[in-house]
């Protein structure tokens, strides 16, 4: 199915609710979403369009935060394109809704997330640590621009 | 009495965290109820070694030798879905033909020892160590075909973005031809041996079972999904290298437990040597790279099917030499919290199998322990826990009467 029919498609599930979406090459789409309406936009593209979960990445900018959420659409004859859904958060204050609720395979990667960029997502059922260490210290996040950890962190940990 | 105490049947059974045969050191602790597993907690991060950070202080070359070291089993699929996130985030670069096709070569040759090496894992935790040693055996010829062709046996160092980094010796293929008959024919053996033994049968058919709803819900990948049922596989999806110039197909098995995982890594080795054979005899002369220039500022996602599933990299370039930011998910990340869903409710005896049926490189058995939740005494070692599996093998086998 061509990314055309797939962006038909997008549009019709969700409107108004995803902004500036196109075709950036033949099979990788891109498009915008407002981070209070990322709950439910993840759960019609998971739920009801039946795309794959296939991660989120989390980056620090200048100004602002960006999570992407990739989702791949294979329920159709290949070539099956890929489709990323951004939003930005505050950069004092990055805070966005957990999508677990609507995609509980994204529970592993916000934790992540969360420790390593310090976004909040709030309502997430189980908020511990994934890959650092029980006594890292909590304010700092390793994947910040720069070096968050120095002198913060003791080097024997 | 356990009905006004029950914690005192129940016991925590820590397996991990490291192993030398693991490829990610990772931490299960089984809860179990006498013999019944109740709940699983993992725990993962014990070599949480930075890489994505890591890559935002390399050049967009170095980063590809920098992902090959992610992983020593897939080397080769963490470089190449890395390539191509950052031809995608170029807009798309036109890679030579000769290029595709030893790409394809490097990934399928890997897959096929990739399995070999898993078939041989999960023989041993059954107590069929003539298997471990066929399975052992006849990845070396395969490992051999790599030195050859590339230079190493294992971390290849031939992904590159725009193509490949060196070329194939083509006076070459005749002998890589006839190893890979000798391959094919152990395969035969090995299939042959999973599919008309009663006691595998008995061990492995309905353990572990993941349903195709749940495999939609944790978005397994891999053999993980398309041994429950779900033909998604990247090759076929999302053709890259020269996959769609080849005729293979894309292996599915229905039922989920241990024992489709099983024949389905084993029939998916007979692909990947068609699609090798293949690769040799079409493969086309001419350039091998396209000689990228720079990355210019913007954003690239590239993916390709590992042996346990699909690798994703998602590069974001500022048009300076090296990436802003760089995502790397390897498929264990998905398959590993499926484990929830196959081992609870499941006899201890078969955890070992089922935990390692995902291929997570998972075998830290000597590790294992199991300790009173109580005490915190240990009751039991890794190697009782492999016994314990071993020893139910030999008595589903006198029950059968063999």
């Amino acid at each position: 199915m061509s990314s055309e029919q797939v962006i038909d498609r997008l549009k019709n599930a969700l409107g108004d609710k995803l902004k500036g979406t196109f075709a950036q090459t033949a099979l990788r789409i891109y498009a915008e979403a407002d981070p209070a309406d990322i709950v439910e936009v993840t759960r019609v593209i998971h739920n009801d369009l039946g795309a794959r979960f296939v991660i989120a990445s989390g980056m620090e900018m200048e100004t602002d935060f960006e999570v992407l959420y990739h989702f791949a659409f294979e329920n159709m004859p290949p070539p099956c394109p890929l489709v990323t859904v951004r939003v930005h958060l505050d950069h004092e204050k990055p805070l966005v809704d957990s999508i677990t609720s609507g995609v509980p395979a994204a529970a592993w990667i916000e934790r992540e997330m969360h420790e390593l960029l310090g976004i909040e997502f709030k309502n997430h059922p189980n908020m511990k640590p994934l890959l650092l260490a029980e006594d890292w210290p909590k304010d700092v996040h390793p994947l910040r621009r720069g070096r968050p950890w120095e002198g913060k962190v003791d080097r024997k940990i | 009495m356990s009905s006004t105490k029950p914690e005192v049947t129940k016991s925590i059974v820590p397996i991990g965290p490291f192993h030398p045969l693991q490829e990610e050191p990772e931490l299960f602790r089984l809860h179990v109820d006498g013999e019944t597993v109740v709940d699983v907690d993992v725990d993962i991060g014990w070599n949480h070694r930075g890489i994505e950070k890591l890559a935002e202080d390399r050049t967009w070359d170095q980063v590809t030798f920098l992902v090959e070291r992610i992983c020593g089993i897939c080397s080769n699929s963490h470089p190449l879905a890395y390539v191509q996130a950052v031809e995608d985030c170029a807009g798309g670069v036109e890679v030579p033909e000769r290029a595709l096709y030893i790409r394809t070569f490097v990934a399928e040759l890997e897959r096929l020892h990739s399995h070999l090496l898993w078939v041989g894992l999960a023989g041993h935790f059954l107590g069929y160590n003539t298997v471990f040693m066929w399975g052992w055996k006849y990845r070396e010829p395969v490992l051999d075909i790599f030195e050859e062709l590339t230079g190493n046996r294992n971390h290849y160092a031939m992904m590159k973005p725009g193509g490949v980094r060196r070329d194939f010796d083509e006076s070459l293929f005749p002998s890589v031809h006839k190893r890979l008959d000798e391959v094919w024919k152990q395969l035969e053996l090995i299939a042959g041996a999973v599919t008309d033994d009663p006691v595998l049968h008995a061990r492995l058919k309905g353990i572990g079972v993941f349903s195709k709803e749940d495999a939609v819900r944790y978005g397994a990948l891999g053999p993980t999904s398309r041994a429950s049922g779900i033909p998604a596989d990247i090759r076929h999806e999302d053709p890259y290298a020269a996959y769609d110039r080849l005729d293979w197909k894309v292996i599915t098995t229905q039922n989920g437990d241990v024992y489709d995982k099983a024949i389905l890594r084993v029939l998916e080795s007979f692909e990947s040597i068609k699609i090798l054979r293949q690769c040799m005899d079409n493969m086309p002369k001419g350039e091998i790279d396209a000689k990228m220039k720079e990355v210019p500022p913007g954003e690239g996602i590239g993916h390709a099917e590992a042996p346990r599933g699909e690798t994703f990299h998602y590069v974001r370039s500022d048009g300076t030499n090296s990436p802003i930011r760089h995502k790397v998910r390897a498929p264990t990340f998905m398959n590993l919290p499926t484990c929830k869903a196959t081992v609870v409710g499941e006899s201890i005896t078969d955890a070992t199998i089922i935990l390692a049926a995902i291929d997570p490189c998972y075998c830290c058995t000597e590790r294992l322990a199991v300790v009173d939740a109580d005490s915190k005494k240990a009751l039991m070692t890794g190697k009782d826990l492999v016994r314990l599996s071993q020893e139910k093998t030999s008595r589903v086998r006198k029950e059968l009467g063999l």
